[in-house]
């Protein structure tokens, strides 16, 4: 084996003449040159990447100047939305991202955690893979399909069957109350919610899950060798061992949530007013851009909407990164101990 | 003790329970919103989808230029995508060990990973629809581009990482130039990967609507023209679901069915890929 390399490296060498050209300084020179300038051109895409995130927010920040002149900060704190007059003001919509991703989050973490768990400690072995599968196909369907489906499905049965319940039952209740107080439209903050916490499920679920899989296998059987039931080991080892990574996980669910469009769009009933009750329509930042961007007719309209788009970009950019800094803390972490 | 004993075994079954539980949730939601598009997209699916343009209200119609623009548009959004993120993947995995860049970089492209599709549509409105002018296809393509790249880089990098360093050593001491090295011995061999990873970015993209909305816009009519606004399938969708016309509706839901099976199949062909490759180490 070796020697037929060998021979067959010698052939070829001998085709050439033997042993100069590779090592010739202009040959050196010039592979050297190319080294650079292949170097050059990756490290050239990489800076784009980094150019669009600083482009998307230079971009946002002078398309939304006229607004931010003209309102200053009372922007974020006013709730009125008038194109007619020309008034402007992000309250609305800003409660209502706000309150959808909470609802999701409220949802989705506890429900999440159960899938995590299930996968990775109760569910048979040959479940696992079209389960997981399934958890990730949830996350594949579009969201115009979410909100279709919302829109068509799920809202004329949350009105009939579960909204005048959640009337009946909590909306006399002491602090809640008010929540759940209001006519059974089917849409509304709290439909928007719902959606979103299917949402986030599976992006909450398969980072819980991943986490869960990195805890030595040695801490777990330590446990179980104590007499710990499966549920002490996940809620005393596994739990407190990747809590930074679920929330982590969290905090990225929160980001999908807060920046959610179409599905959000289709269910929330767009009305730029304030109220108490989930059950009313109300406005995200999101779908307010999604419906009255193409329309909006002047300029301080436009920028009025665009310098929502900031908002949201502010908001997302700062949880994604809490995200992002939490799970890079916990693969430190891992590092060092394994 | 017994008492204490049987506590703990209630608890963990309670909670065990709660979990499966959870987890037929999770199925359900799946479940429930795949029959709703089974069962109102299979009765709106025929020939003439695939052959009529996109009708006015009240006669019959199909969705050819819809699904003509949302093709084209997803297949330049790649094209541009796809080398760009590749480059720039490789460069995190293959230069970017020191400075201060390759760590930025990765930060930046995690967050746009799962930044607002929305926020991208109106970064393209600002900088490209308002210089030009005019909504247009092109427009569209920039856009899902820039939601292709994150996807791209991030699995090139990843499957990098994944090349034994003993295949870039042995190249190395063959002789290699570092340029050949990584073109002719660590992308080549994680092909099936990066190619995984263009399967998911395509997936993602072609159920995007968000970031259409304010850059392809939406056209009646059949355009094989770049320049001008652009059918597309999401958005056709949306537009119709939300109309009141039962015919727009039947239609939307037709589109539904295309879209999530084409998505949802991608992304299994993707699944699938990626098994083989990581079969193959």
């Amino acid at each position: 084996m070796e020697i037929s390399i060998r021979n067959s490296q010698a052939a070829r060498s001998s085709d050439v003449t033997p042993m100069t050209r590779p090592f010739s300084p202009s040959h050196l020179k010039r592979q050297h040159l190319l080294d650079l300038a292949f170097r050059n051109t990756t490290r050239l895409f990489a800076f784009l990447v980094f150019a669009i995130l600083a482009g998307t927010l230079v971009s946002l920040l002078i398309g939304s100047l006229p607004a931010i002149k003209t309102f200053g900060f009372g922007f974020l704190f006013s709730a009125e939305w008038n194109p007619v007059t020309e008034k402007f003001g992000a309250l609305v919509p800003i409660i209502g991202t706000l309150a959808t991703s909470a609802i999701a989050l409220l949802i989705g973490i506890p429900v999440s955690f159960g899938i995590a768990l299930f996968l990775t400690e109760l569910s048979p072995r040959w479940l696992k893979r079209p389960l997981g599968i399934a958890v990730e196909l949830l996350a594949g369907i579009p969201s115009i399909i979410y909100g279709m489906w919302g829109l068509f499905v799920f809202a004329p049965v949350f009105a009939d069957h579960v909204e005048p319940w959640l009337t009946n039952h909590l909306g006399n209740a002491a602090l809640i109350g008010p929540l759940f107080q209001g006519p059974p439209m089917g849409i509304g903050m709290l439909t928007a919610g719902l959606i979103l916490a299917i949402m986030v499920i599976p992006f909450i679920a398969s980072v819980m899950r991943d986490v869960f899989e990195i805890v030595p296998p040695m801490f777990k059987e330590s446990a179980y060798g104590l007499g710990a039931t499966t549920w002490e080991v996940v809620w005393h080892i596994v739990l407190p061992y990747t809590k930074i990574g679920v929330v982590g996980g969290i905090m990225l669910g929160l980001g999908r949530a807060l920046g959610e469009t179409m599905a959000v769009t289709f269910v929330i009933g767009n009305a730029h007013e304030l109220s108490a009750s989930l059950l009313m329509p109300g406005n995200s930042i999101s779908s307010a851009l999604a419906n009255e961007f193409t329309e909006a007719v002047g300029g301080l309209y436009t920028s009025a909407l665009i310098e929502l788009g900031l908002i949201l970009f502010f908001i997302t950019f700062l949880v994604l990164s809490l995200a992002k800094l939490l799970l890079i803390q916990l693969a430190k972490r891992e590092g060092k101990q394994s | 003790m017994i008492a204490l004993y049987t506590r703990r075994r209630l608890v963990n079954g309670i909670n065990l329970t709660v979990a499966l539980l959870a987890m037929l949730f999770g199925l359900f939601w799946l479940g429930w919103i795949l029959w709703t598009l089974i069962s109102h997209g299979f009765p709106a699916l025929s020939l003439s989808l695939f052959t009529q343009m996109t009708p006015p209200p009240g006669s019959n119609g199909g969705l050819l230029n819809a699904i003509a623009g949302s093709f084209f548009m997803t297949m330049v959004a790649t094209l541009i995508g796809t080398p760009v993120g590749i480059l720039a993947g490789t460069y995190l995995a293959e230069f970017g060990q020191r400075g201060w860049l390759a760590p930025t970089t990765r930060f930046i492209n995690d967050i746009l990973l799962s930044a607002p599709s929305i926020v991208i549509g109106l970064f393209i409105y600002e900088v490209y629809v308002i210089s030009v002018g005019h909504f247009s296809g092109w427009a569209g393509s920039l856009a899902l581009a820039l939601i292709v790249i994150p996807v791209v880089v991030r699995t090139t990098e990843n499957m990098l990482c994944l090349v034994p360093n003993s295949l870039r050593e042995a190249a190395a001491a063959l002789g290699a130039p570092q340029w050949k090295v990584v073109i002719l011995v660590t992308l080549r061999a994680s092909t099936t990967g990066i190619l995984t990873g263009i399967l998911l970015a395509v997936a993602r993209v072609s159920g995007e609507t968000a970031p259409l909305l304010f850059t392809a816009l939406n056209n009646q009519f059949w355009n094989g023209n770049m320049n001008q606004p652009m059918a597309n399938l999401p958005v056709v969708i949306f537009q119709f679901a939300m109309s009141p016309y039962e015919d727009w509706q039947h239609l939307a839901w037709a589109g539904a069915l295309l879209i999530t099976f084409t998505v949802l199949t991608l992304n299994i062909l993707a699944r699938f890929f990626f098994r083989q490759k990581s079969q193959s180490y």
